[in-house]
């Protein structure tokens, strides 16, 4: 089953690709902003937070 | 059989920790996923569990190290090693005290520190963060005027930026090296190709696999007993007199490595957690000191309970 999302920031609709799990990032295809899955059940976007100094390997 | 399970920590869930999640799914694993980003600790944990802790930010993932080993829990990689590879002084420190060949560089304390530094190391010099990662906040100074700029730059840019990390210029014919170590064995490396003087595939640029040769394995094998740590991702640079070590990663991103090498790098992660969960646990619990020089420079952990 297809599952779509609203985009935070432009309420563009985004398609929830199979297989995603809380936590991960997905980009609005209309305005590029990278939204964090916060939950599955139910679905809720936020917009992720920005990269910070220490982020990384 | 231990009863325990690998508990994947996480703060953003990056392609590796969901190759590592289908990873043990594959083999059968007990693996559990979890979010800490707003989680507390000290907190009540199953006993026996490993925990593989992949936060993204290195003071986070180091802090929650700490604490799940404070609580005697074992964590992949340990606070002491995260230490270690999370501050390029401290890194370079230990490679200078292990005889293993680096890029020359300085550390200074402040812009005429930092200007005595470069001179000394010779033009151009890159000026790198203390801590950082994806190729962030790197400089690299052409001349002493450029070196000025920067280092005036970096004085207003707060505390962590006023100890000075500069790594003379390594001349690198458009590619660097990634390779890993997974308890303890040279697995594999690639070479990563960039335009850009910084090769980063967070950045950018494209990969190839880099054999393994035994002058790499023996230097990985020298790393390795330096730094100890359960899974590392050493940058290197190929020159003309040999591998320089440029930097050591405890939090290791591989997605783009696995093709090239075909190796099963996260495959590998998990049977190494999964092997951790077998042994019996020390008297304390606690990971198994990084390296002797750790064991004398590194902040105590603390036991809150």
């Amino acid at each position: 089953m297809e599952i779509f999302a609203t985009c935070t920031i432009c309420e563009c609709n985004i398609q929830i690709p199979e297989g995603t799990m809380e936590g991960e990032i997905l980009l609005c295809p209309d305005c590029g902003t990278e939204l964090e899955v916060l939950s599955l059940e139910p679905l809720r976007l936020e917009e992720a937070p920005e990269v910070e100094e220490d982020w990384g390997e | 059989m231990s009863n325990g399970s690998i508990r994947l920590l996480f703060t953003r869930l990056r392609t590796e920790e969901k190759l590592l999640a289908e990873a043990a799914e594959k083999r059968g694993l007990p693996l559990a996923i979890e979010n800490v980003r707003d989680a507390v600790f000290p907190k009540r944990q199953k006993s026996g569990d490993i925990f593989l802790c992949r936060c993204i930010g290195h003071h986070q993932n180091l802090a929650v190290a700490r604490m799940l080993e404070g609580s005697g829990f074992r964590t992949v990689n340990s606070s002491r090693v995260m230490e270690l590879c999370g501050d390029k002084v401290a890194t370079s420190s230990v490679l200078h005290e292990a005889g293993i060949p680096q890029p020359g560089y300085r550390v200074a304390f402040s812009r005429e520190g930092a200007l005595r530094a470069a001179a000394e190391l010779g033009y151009p010099v890159v000026f790198k963060p203390a801590t950082g990662s994806w190729g962030r906040l790197l400089a690299k100074a052409q001349d002493m005027e450029t070196a000025e700029a920067i280092a005036e730059h970096k004085e207003h840019l707060g505390p962590q930026h006023q100890i000075f990390y500069i790594q003379q210029w390594v001349e690198k014919d458009g590619f660097d090296i990634r390779a890993f170590i997974i308890g303890g064995e040279p697995v594999c490396a690639i070479r990563r190709y960039s335009g850009h003087w910084i090769t980063n595939t967070a950045r950018g640029g494209s990969v190839k696999v880099h054999p393994l040769d035994t002058e790499l394995e023996n230097l990985l094998l020298r790393v390795y007993d330096a730094i100890q740590g359960d899974f590392l991702a050493v940058d290197l640079f190929f020159t003309k007199g040999g591998y320089l070590v440029n930097e050591i990663n405890d939090g290791a991103e591989f997605r783009n490595s696995i093709t090239p090498t075909g190796e099963d790098i996260p495959g590998r992660v998990v049977e190494l957690c999964a092997s951790l969960l077998k042994r019996k646990p020390s008297k304390t619990g606690r990971n198994k000191p990084a390296c002797k020089i750790a064991e004398h420079r590194g902040p105590e952990v603390t036991n809150l309970h």
